[in-house]
């Protein structure tokens, strides 16, 4: 039980915060639910009842349909990729080889950057001219003799978002791989010895013991890139600019309240991000939680 | 036990094959920025530097200088005070759990996970009503929106600490603070160090606070060099300079404090 002093002087001490985060997070989330239930198109703010408009609006309006499909197509590529490399990676540095930590570093430093620059510099690598002017990825590709590869990477129609999922993966392999090998690190040695003595192969060890052992990890990992796919926004912007074809919810709330001042449209897209985002999350949240209480 | 490891030798060629995977990008920053201004050329972006020339990084510098100075400028404050506070909410959330502290908790983790697109419009509104603007306003950004994971590696970290240590010490007298200031803060010199690397980190890479928050001249590092790749008129080679530049502090913390850094990455899947 904490004396009354304690437990007033500990209140008084985190209150700054909570109130931060009351205002900061769910004060101006309710803010922004209320400009998504406006008229406010213009600069000066408007907050005209309009209901639901602006969302139903949103779902007859085919730019957000694209977005939708891209979020869609990037989530897959991006999620799988990175859960696949992951997971490859660190069963591979989980061998005791000679040169581990030297390995685990550089296919983590990707992490240390910002999208901003990952997305200038694949620009560049993700060249999509042609012939005499081929640079980047796609001249790597001839002189490697590969030329069936060359491809127009981000500007390919319909499947560009795959290429940023490349650029992507390229930066959150490495966050994927550090969880299964911290996953891996958790599960005793003795389990593996033991199957290795009934005779099964060190292929049957991971696909049969170790991946179901994992699958919490699997599960966060999931969830984790999940909903960072649904917030990209800089690495395209680095990449490609606002583009139409390469359009996600992110680009078009922001188009759509700072550059086309439409405030209403762009509070109603940052809600349904944030919907879809509590949707994982929320659920992954209470687990956590508790499942620490009962350990 | 010998012949296993030695038959696992084979594994070399797809580690070292992604290993080229992942530096490509970087080797292109590299050589390019080494590059003499007369041997750019798009068609040899992969070809190694005749010799060593700085003019890509000057070039470079003396455009971003004043963004990177905003950078440090902005982020040093942030990143030490969502610690502080972090520290301090972390401990109260760990060991001195007030009635509520269960929904408390969870609330504050929350806020990590939200899209910021859901709160950008009132932040803008609101900064803008208290007249915090430019670069304090995106500090402040910071601290705030850092408070949840920095929370959350504290507490994880305190709750860890057997409460023994604390029960002592009130015994002989000292009070919330004092267990505080003598105790918890000098075994959570780790914690600070993978809080602040993390902090440090985010702040510096953060593109959508910087670019709704600040104007043309107090632009940090991640905007700046955006702009800079957008515009027709800098050449690619003094973007891949500048990219380097603005990944180099960054990268430099990674370098030297990897093992941190690794720590405060996994406490952000809430596995702290």
């Amino acid at each position: 039980m904490l004396r009354d002093k304690d437990r007033y002087l500990s209140i008084l001490l985190i209150s700054p915060s909570i109130i931060a985060v009351l205002i900061f997070i769910y004060g101006f989330i309710a803010w922004s639910v209320r400009v998504s239930l406006s008229k406010w198109k213009g600069l000066n703010a408007d907050y005209t009842w309009n209901g639901l408009k602006n969302y139903i609006d949103l779902f007859h309006d085919p730019r957000f349909a694209v977005d939708i499909r891209n979020t869609l197509l990037f989530t897959v590529v991006f999620v799988v990729g990175c859960l696949i490399l992951g997971f490859l990676l660190a069963v591979m540095l989980d061998q005791g080889l000679r040169g581990e930590g030297f390995f685990r570093s550089l296919f983590l430093f990707p992490m240390a950057i910002s999208y901003i620059v990952t997305g200038v510099v694949w620009r560049w690598l993700m060249n999509p001219a042609m012939g005499s002017r081929m640079s980047g990825f796609n001249l790597l590709f001839t002189y490697l003799g590969l030329d069936s590869w060359v491809n127009a990477w981000h500007t390919t129609p319909k499947w560009g978002m795959a290429a940023i999922a490349l650029a992507a993966i390229w930066q959150m392999s490495g966050y994927t791989m550090a969880l299964y090998l911290a996953g891996l690190r958790a599960i005793p040695h003795e389990l593996k010895e033991a199957a290795r003595i009934d005779g099964a192969s060190e292929f049957q060890i991971y696909r049969r013991i170790m991946l179901p052992l994992l699958a919490p990890v699997t599960l966060s990992a999931l969830i984790i890139l999940g909903h960072t796919s649904l917030k990209v926004f800089d690495l395209i912007i680095a990449i490609a600019g606002k583009q139409l074809a390469l359009d996600v919810p992110a680009i078009y709330m922001w188009q759509a309240t700072f550059d086309g001042l439409f405030y209403a449209r762009g509070a109603a897209i940052g809600i349904l991000l944030l919907i879809s985002v509590a949707v994982l999350i929320i659920p992954y949240i209470r687990y956590t939680l508790k499942t620490e209480a009962q350990t | 036990m010998s012949r296993l490891r030695l038959s696992r030798n084979w594994l070399y060629i797809p580690l070292i094959a992604m290993a080229i995977f992942y530096l490509l990008p970087m080797y292109v920053m590299l050589v390019t920025g080494f590059k003499a201004f007369d041997e750019i050329d798009l068609k040899t972006m992969w070809n190694l530097p005749r010799g060593i020339a700085f003019d890509n990084y000057i070039e470079a510098f003396s455009k971003l200088a004043p963004s990177l100075g905003n950078s440090f400028l902005m982020v040093i404050p942030s990143a030490l005070l969502s610690s502080a506070l972090g520290s301090l909410n972390g401990y109260i959330l760990a060991k001195w759990k007030f009635r509520g502290a269960d929904v408390i908790f969870p609330l504050i983790l929350f806020g990590m996970f939200i899209p910021y697109q859901s709160i950008l419009i009132p932040l803008v509104q609101f900064m803008n009503a208290i007249g915090i603007t430019g670069l304090p306003g995106l500090a402040l950004a910071h601290i705030i929106y850092g408070i949840p994971i920095t929370t959350l590696t504290f507490r994880n970290y305190y709750a860890g600490l057997p409460d023994e240590l604390l029960e002592a010490a009130k015994i002989d007298g000292a009070s919330m603070l004092g267990i505080y200031r003598h105790i918890l803060l000098p075994l959570s010199i780790p914690s600070f160090v993978v809080v602040l690397i993390w902090q440090f980190t985010s702040a510096w890479n953060d593109f959508l606070f910087a670019v709704v928050l600040t104007g043309n001249r107090q632009w940090p590092i991640t905007v700046a060099l955006n702009n800079m790749a957008g515009s027709q008129i800098i050449a690619w080679n003094v973007q891949m300079a500048g990219s380097l530049l603005a990944a180099l502090p960054t990268l430099l913390v990674y370098i030297f404090l990897g093992r941190y850094f690794l720590r405060g990455l996994l406490a952000g899947s809430l596995k702290g």
